[in-house]
């Protein structure tokens, strides 16, 4: 009954894909003109092309590098920092409208300011990069480590637990299903650092090949680097997703459980 | 019958000295319990019984140095309860397991607090789980135990940490009868076996008398105490047969007239 609804479903999305493919193809030229939106044979082709000269890779590789670095960097600093001010009450309270501040301020804003500072390189990039990921890990490790249960920390300090022990033993694991809706959050806005990175001031990576192409009204070509950023984020988000699982073997068994309320 | 005056020349381990605990709440002072004194003798399982929110959970706490007590003072093994008094150890309604650790690490982490080598932890934990009758469920995670099971994973992890002292604030409260009487039975004949010294909280008359070898009896709010009485029962006691002896059925007939004016006024 489960696996059969499952199969369904796939079948139903594969249908739902190639409808909309051939929708697309055949209203090219027809609804509107193949100028603006390209077609799926010629995308599927040129992105064949692009993978056999080895383009879309070298180019792939270069927005991976910056996205993966800048995603490392932000996301480490992230979550020190979080844990520290989640411990250090006082600290975290003279800055939270600071921090707030900064936070509601679209950090692709700071591009500009970057490429003065730290030149077109990649790490201009990077370091845009790991701004925007730093926010949203360090949020959620912050609140992760302020929402850990008192009752489970003073269950622990009746047993003679030291700071080390609470800090190891609770808020830590605790917290760490808020780090991972922080670093899965991240992802989308990692690759948004770094392709508008390059789209601002730079000569590799995929923005710049979006770029590019709409430079010289390649439609065909913005889709089909559009197309590699989206095959990037999909991969990443399984990666993230994958670590995930392996390291909260408690949550996979909570949804694989019967639901019950 | 009423006094705790019994215990002429013992020193008790835990003593209650005109205890009373305010707090504060929206800046309006709330009295919480007044008035208590309260003798816990070692190696005793007091029980602790009356209608919720006159006090049962705050006396556990500031016992456990978890509340600082407003009036009075709180002594254990003559010296005054100092914050978190590793002494005793706690359980309540709410097992308070980590999510994030399966049965065997819920057991090992006092053990771990403790410092034991690794291979000593596992041969403990075992022999823990078998005491609770949790063999084979090791590596579940305590969502995928059933109530009572996580009630034996709690008390497990309570003996490992092996405390002279257990509260426990209505461990069983959510269990169903059935299983609720199993617990009864073992966590007393654990504590007699163990020597343990217990206060253990419940709204529940005929669990207090059950277990208890004294029960006090609480009313009002603010909270104090109405009444302390022996239990009348020997300590290896048949709780499963319990209904149909004379003494129990006596004396939950007068810890119930003694209740009984705390049931008019509401909750
Ligand atoms: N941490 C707290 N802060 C404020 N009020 C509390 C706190 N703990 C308990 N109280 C109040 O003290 C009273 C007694 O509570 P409690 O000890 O939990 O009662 P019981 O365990 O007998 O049901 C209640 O009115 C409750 O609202
Ligand atoms: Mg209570």
């Amino acid at each position: 009954m489960e696996e059969l609804s499952k199969t369904r479903i796939w079948v139903l999305r594969a249908m739902f894909l190639a409808f909309v493919i051939i929708g697309w193809e055949l209203s090219s030229g027809r609804l509107a003109s193949e100028f603006f939106i390209s077609r799926p044979s010629a995308i599927a082709q040129m992105f064949w092309e692009w993978t056999l000269s080895g383009k879309i890779f070298y180019h792939g590789a270069i927005t991976l590098l910056e996205a993966l670095s800048g995603f490392l960097l932000g996301g480490l600093i992230g979550m020190v920092i979080g844990v520290w001010l989640g411990r250090a009450q006082l600290v975290a309270e003279v800055l939270d409208p600071f921090i707030m501040m900064f936070y509601s301020l679209p950090k692709v804003a700071l591009a500009p300011l970057f490429v003065l500072w730290f030149g077109i390189g990649i790490d201009m990039k990077i370091l845009l990069t790991a701004t925007i990921v730093f926010f949203l890990v360090f949020l959620n490790t912050y609140t992760g480590v302020r929402a850990v249960s008192r009752e489970q920390i003073a269950i622990l300090r009746l047993m003679g637990a030291n700071e080390r022990h609470v800090l190891f033993k609770v808020v830590l694991p605790s917290a760490v299903t808020w780090v991972f809706t922080g670093l899965r959050l991240s992802v989308p806005y990692a690759l948004i650092g770094a392709i508008v990175g390059e789209l601002i001031a730079s000569n590799r990576g995929l923005g710049y090949l979006l770029a590019d192409s709409a430079g010289q009204f390649d439609t065909t070509g913005v889709f089909t680097a559009l197309i590699g950023i989206m095959a990037m984020a999909f991969c990443l988000n399984a990666a993230v997703k994958l670590i995930e699982i392996r390291a909260m073997p408690w949550r996979e068994t909570n949804s694989k459980r019967e639901m019950s309320i | 019958m009423t006094e705790q005056a019994g215990s002429k020349g013992h020193v008790p381990l835990i003593e209650f000295r005109g205890v009373g605990k305010r707090f504060t709440v929206k800046g309006e002072p709330l009295q919480a319990v007044r008035d208590i004194d309260l003798k816990v003798r070692e190696g005793e399982i007091l029980t602790l019984v009356g209608p919720s929110g006159c006090g049962k959970s705050t006396l556990l706490n500031m016992a456990a140095g978890l509340f600082e007590a407003t009036e009075g003072e709180v002594i254990y093994r003559g010296a005054p309860v100092k914050p978190y008094n590793n002494s005793v150890g706690y359980m309540t309604q709410s097992d308070h397991l980590l999510p994030w650790r399966d049965v065997i690490g819920n057991i090992a982490i006092p053990l771990e607090i403790k410092g034991l080598p690794k291979a000593q932890v596992v041969a403990r934990v075992e022999e823990l789980m078998e005491t609770v009758g949790l063999t084979g469920f090791g590596r579940s995670y305590p969502n995928q135990l059933s109530g009572g099971m996580r009630k034996r994973c709690a008390l497990a992890r309570l003996l490992a940490y092996d405390p002279e002292t257990l509260l426990m604030d209505e461990p069983f409260a959510a269990l169903d009868a059935m299983l609720r009487m199993r617990m009864q039975i073992e966590i007393r004949a654990l504590c007699r076996r163990l020597g343990k010294t217990v206060m253990f909280v419940t709204h529940d008359l005929d669990e207090a008398v059950a277990i208890g070898d004294r029960c006090v009896v609480f009313t009002g709010r603010p909270g104090t105490i109405e009444r302390v009485v022996d239990v009348p029962l020997p300590p290896d006691r048949d709780i499963l047969q319990l209904r149909k002896d004379r003494d129990y059925q006596e004396i939950t007939a007068t810890l119930w007239d003694v209740l009984a004016p705390a049931v008019g006024m509401g909750d």
